[in-house]
């Protein structure tokens, strides 16, 4: 029999958690990272007796999300309530929306470095946060604890579910949707869409099919990504766990998956029989709500740029090409950036974009850092540019200043005083000790003579030793072919 | 005695220093020392001290004033007469009860009702039944029984109910008093420990419809913190106290007033209508054809939403919490314990209607029923101007009679849960006695029509002039 090939069908769910200023229901203020319960009231609390009151930042929030992921809005949509039990969830039920989500039947198109793929949205919602329990045991799971404790701050935030259809075909796919995804509701200034904090959380539906096929395979749901590299990891081993079970004759069970980071599997948290009934019914507390053709074309009216948008411009006013103004546009903040360095260096757009995607990224990853979590602005950058432009140092030199200036917040111009490292262009200088280099390495110059070039490049690297890098290379490199 | 006294009158009477605040207080307290233990109105009492300042307006300032024990009162227990929260301190008050102390009144403790206000006897309290004060072997009705009973056994001249399927009416009219169920949303449902969100409704229970409509005006208004809430103008409801009631179109509901209905009931309900009729009102007959369906869809929508409503009552937060090895096991000991038989009744039931699989036949089709008896009442107002049956179908019923057969009890909300499915105001006014024991007359008005209900509430009463007390030692 010959050996199939398999395609992954990937269907996501997203929450992200929005930045209003206090809570779905209630008015407590949203937070992340205060003292435990400092920040609930008997609403979010969910004490006998209290009611919700729908805060209307949100539904302005998830209508911008809706609109922005090409949804249609639907004018009359309503809250359900969601049963289950759980110590985290104060009323044991979550005020979520069910049949008649906000938003429903969009489409985003990600961007890979293949081209566009286009993944359906099947609906944005908009819902409760439960609150966060901190399990006293090794394993930091319910089971094995001796006590558990439980924080509401959190209980009441809005998130906004996102769902797609079965469209992504692959992790890289899949993180591709989900960076862009996080890149939208930052330009929409919605929510931080930061991962590692918990603000966007992403569950994911994975089945595999044999190449060719039209019909779904059991899926199964993986949880616990808390980063685009984990998102990237357990995909990746969801696939080959499944299509190992396939190949081998066995068979996936639809069941719910926990991603563990340290042991790098995913393993079974849920099988299907388990599966709850949430017994979803209209929240009686809470009336439908009218989203008028008004109320929508205002809010599409007063939309922010998007990443799409944002992209576009990059490479239409400066002149980037479509991969650098892709990678600039996956975070707000990165593209906050780039608009203010090019702001203060609008000769070449292309040399900001150059730094930024590489030695800045490079330098940001290593630290773990977002773009504004860095001593580096966009002023420091361009003044590091402007060094390099007025040949006060040269490109080797300016790396060794970028690692200063990212360790130390320093500007440019003060690095390079302090350490002396204005590049030496007066020729005659350079000249001194082009004469000396020559008169050490006769053995050198004798090769060079006899056409071995290898010979140049040893001879340039000891004059930049001497000068301590110093020297610029152009003059060296001239200085030592005329001389011999 | 000044306990027999109406708010109203007291409030004359104080304005006058005829007595002091002090005096009515005492006068209640000594009530409810020598009547309470043969009546078990009371599940808390509240110690409260005369208000002086004279610029409060309404009549209400230091009346004693009961309120059911599914209203949250902050820093007094709450229980809902249930075990589960038989020691919860609540950290707010309920809207009403913020309105009430703007009042000044001097509250007098928390009442006894069904466990989460689920019954039409009082009998499903964790902590005591509630007699009726016109003979204690009988119950005094619920679930708002206990305010009811303190009522019209003057341990309190005025009490607040909450009215789901009828637990206001129902109980006024067992114990001879005036219950009013105001238009959903007039009131603020803010504090009221949910049972059914979409049917619960405060009211007012009272000794007569003056103090009624003076109670609602205090209590009414739109509410921020309840989104079901109307915002609407508040009518002066006082206003409708004039027993001009020429050419008030008054509709008997044929299917209220068929089988089913106690003779001597129907024989006081219909003298009462003719009464009313000789004021000058004219009395007509409208039909209900889905009424009949009102009590099947009430012990469906109301469950349901029960169900949903009472899982935060799990042991984790507060209330009483069973002690156990693992957290599932918790949640099934703390409830099972926790909560009595007719709670867990209902929640069952409604956890059972909204499963997947039988949402659509249960749920589904109830709301259905509801909305065909919305346009009943739509069509039956086209033709009158209120709607009246007898409040209940017997009198008060001996205790024990009928908590052998939930269906039975059930049926004794027959006449009251259409109010409450359709969301309309309506009123129990006490009409007559039948073998000694007091028989309701339901009076049922448009949509936020307090005011026309109230007008043919006080011009029954006036023209019926029931003045009979409980003989309660
Ligand atoms: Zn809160």
């Amino acid at each position: 029999m010959a050996v199939k090939d398999y395609e992954a069908v990937i269907g996501l769910e997203i929450h992200v958690e929005l930045l209003t200023e206090s809570k779905m229901f209630c008015g407590s203020a949203v937070t992340f990272g205060e003292e435990p319960n400092t920040h609930t009231c008997p609403i979010c609390l969910g004490l006998p007796g209290t009611l919700p009151v729908t805060n209307k930042k949100a539904i302005e929030y998830i209508t911008m999300i809706g609109l922005a992921l090409n949804c249609k809005i639907n004018p009359i949509s309503q809250f359900h309530r969601k049963n289950y039990f759980y110590p985290d969830m104060p009323k044991d039920y979550q005020i979520s929306q069910y049949d008649i989500p906000v938003a429903s039947n969009g489409f985003l198109d990600v961007e890979l470095d293949g081209g566009e793929r286009r993944v359906r949205i099947l609906r944005a919602h908009i819902e409760e946060d439960t609150g966060k329990l901190l399990h006293e045991s090794k394993s930091g799971r319910l089971h094995e604890a001796k006590y558990s404790l439980v924080d509401f701050n959190r209980a009441g935030t809005p998130l906004a579910e996102t769902v797609t259809e079965p469209d992504i075909r692959s992790a890289e796919q899949a993180v591709a949707f989900v960076s862009q995804l996080r890149s939208i509701v930052q330009h929409l200034g919605v929510s931080d869409g930061n991962m590692e904090e918990g603000s966007l959380r992403v569950d994911a539906n994975i089945s595999l099919r044999p190449v060719g096929s039209n019909e779904f395979g059991v899926k199964a749901e993986v949880k616990n990504m808390n980063s685009f590299r984990s998102l990237k990891k357990a995909l990746n081993f969801e696939i080959e766990r499944q299509e190992e079970l396939l190949r081998n004759g066995g068979e996936v069970h639809q069941e719910t998956r926990h991603w563990d980071e340290k042991l790098g599997r995913t393993t079974t948290l849920r099988r299907k029989e388990e599966v709850q009934d949430y017994r979803y019914f209209p929240d009686p507390d809470l009336v439908p709500f009218n989203l008028t053709e008004d109320y929508v074309e205002e809010i599409r009216s007063k939309l922010p740029e998007l990443p799409k948008d944002r992209k576009k411009r990059f490479i239409e006013e400066y002149g980037l090409p479509a991969h650098d103004a892709r990678v600039l546009t996956q975070s707000k903040a990165v593209g906050d950036y780039f608009d203010e360095a090019v702001k203060l260096y609008k000769k070449d757009p292309k040399n900001v974009s150059n730094w930024i995607i590489g030695e800045f990224s490079y330098h940001l990853k290593n630290a773990n850092l977002e773009i504004d979590e860095s001593a580096i602005t966009p002023k420091h950058l361009v003044n590091l540019l402007n060094l390099i432009d007025k040949k006060t140092i040269s490109g080797k030199i300016a790396k060794e200043v970028f690692d200063e200036m990212f360790n130390t917040g320093k500007l440019p111009d003060i690095i390079v005083e302090e350490k002396q490292l204005v590049q030496i262009v007066d020729e005659s200088e350079i000249e001194k000790i082009v004469d000396a280099v020559l008169e050490e390495n006769a053995q050198a110059v004798e090769d060079l003579k006899s056409g071995k070039e290898k010979a140049l490049g040893f001879l340039v690297g000891q004059v930049m030793r001497f000068s301590k890098g110093k020297a610029n290379p152009e003059i060296v490199n001239r200085l030592i072919k005329k001389k011999i | 005695m000044l306990y027999e006294l109406t708010a109203y009158e007291l409030n004359k009477k104080l304005q006058k220093k005829e007595f002091s605040s002090k005096e009515l207080t005492d006068a209640v307290n000594s009530r409810i020392e020598s009547v309470e233990k043969n009546v078990d109105a009371y599940v808390t009492f509240i110690e409260g001290k005369p208000d002086n300042n004279d610029n409060v307006a309404g009549i209400f300032r230091n009346i004693p004033v009961a309120v059911k024990d599914n209203i949250c009162t902050k820093g007094i227990k709450t229980t809902c007469s249930s075990k589960i929260l038989e020691n919860y301190v609540p950290i707010y008050d309920a809207t009403v009860v913020k309105k009430l102390k703007e009042a000044r009144v001097a509250f007098t403790g928390k009442t006894n009702l069904d466990e989460f206000a689920m019954g039409s006897s009082t009998e499903n309290s964790a902590f005591k039944i509630t007699k009726n004060p016109w003979d204690t072997k009988r119950v005094p009705g619920g679930s708002s029984g206990g305010s009811a009973a303190a009522v019209a056994a003057g341990e309190c001249i005025a009490a607040l109910g909450s009215d789901t399927g009828g637990s206001i009416r129902q109980p006024a009219s067992f114990c001879g008093v005036v219950g009013m169920k105001p238009t959903y949303g007039l009131v603020s449902r803010y504090g009221l420990v949910a049972f059914a969100s979409s049917l619960d409704q405060i009211g007012p229970i009272t000794k007569d419809v003056t103090d009624c409509a003076h109670l609602l005006k205090a209590i009414a208004g739109h509410d921020a913190f309840d989104s079901t809430s109307l915002n609407t103008e508040i009518p002066d409801y006082p206003k409708a106290l004039t027993s001009n009631v020429k050419g008030l179109k008054i509709g008997v509901i044929k299917e209220l007033v068929a089988e089913g209905i106690e003779s001597g009931i129907e024989h006081v309900f219909s003298e009462a209508a003719k009464k009313l009729e000789s004021k000058g009102a004219q009395i007509v007959e409208v039909s209900m054809p889905h009424i009949e369906y009102a009590l099947p869809a009430y012990y469906l929508i109301a469950p349901s939403e029960a169900s949903s409503n009472l899982a935060r009552f799990d042991g984790v937060r507060y209330g009483f919490r069973a002690q156990a090895e693992d957290l599932l096991e918790m949640y099934k000991k703390t409830r099972s314990v926790g909560f009595g038989e007719e709670v867990k009744r209902r929640i069952m039931l409604g956890t059972y209607a909204l499963s997947t699989g039988y949402f659509e036949a249960y749920y589904g089709q109830a709301q259905k029923i509801r909305t065909l008896i919305i346009e009943d009442f739509k069509k039956a107002f086209e033709k009158a101007d209120v709607l009246v049956s007898p409040t209940t179908p017997s009198t008060a019923f001996e205790i024990g009679e009928k908590t052998d057969d939930p269906l039975q009890m059930y049926l004794s909300d027959i006449a009251t849960i259409p109010a409450n499915l359709a969301g309309i105001p309506a009123i129990s006014v006490p009409c007559g006695l039948s073998e000694g024991l007091p028989v309701g007359f339901q009076i049922m008005g448009k949509h936020l029509d307090e005011m026309t209900v109230l007008k043919t509430a006080y011009a029954l009463e006036q023209t019926i002039e029931f003045k009979e007390k409980p003989k309660l030692n």
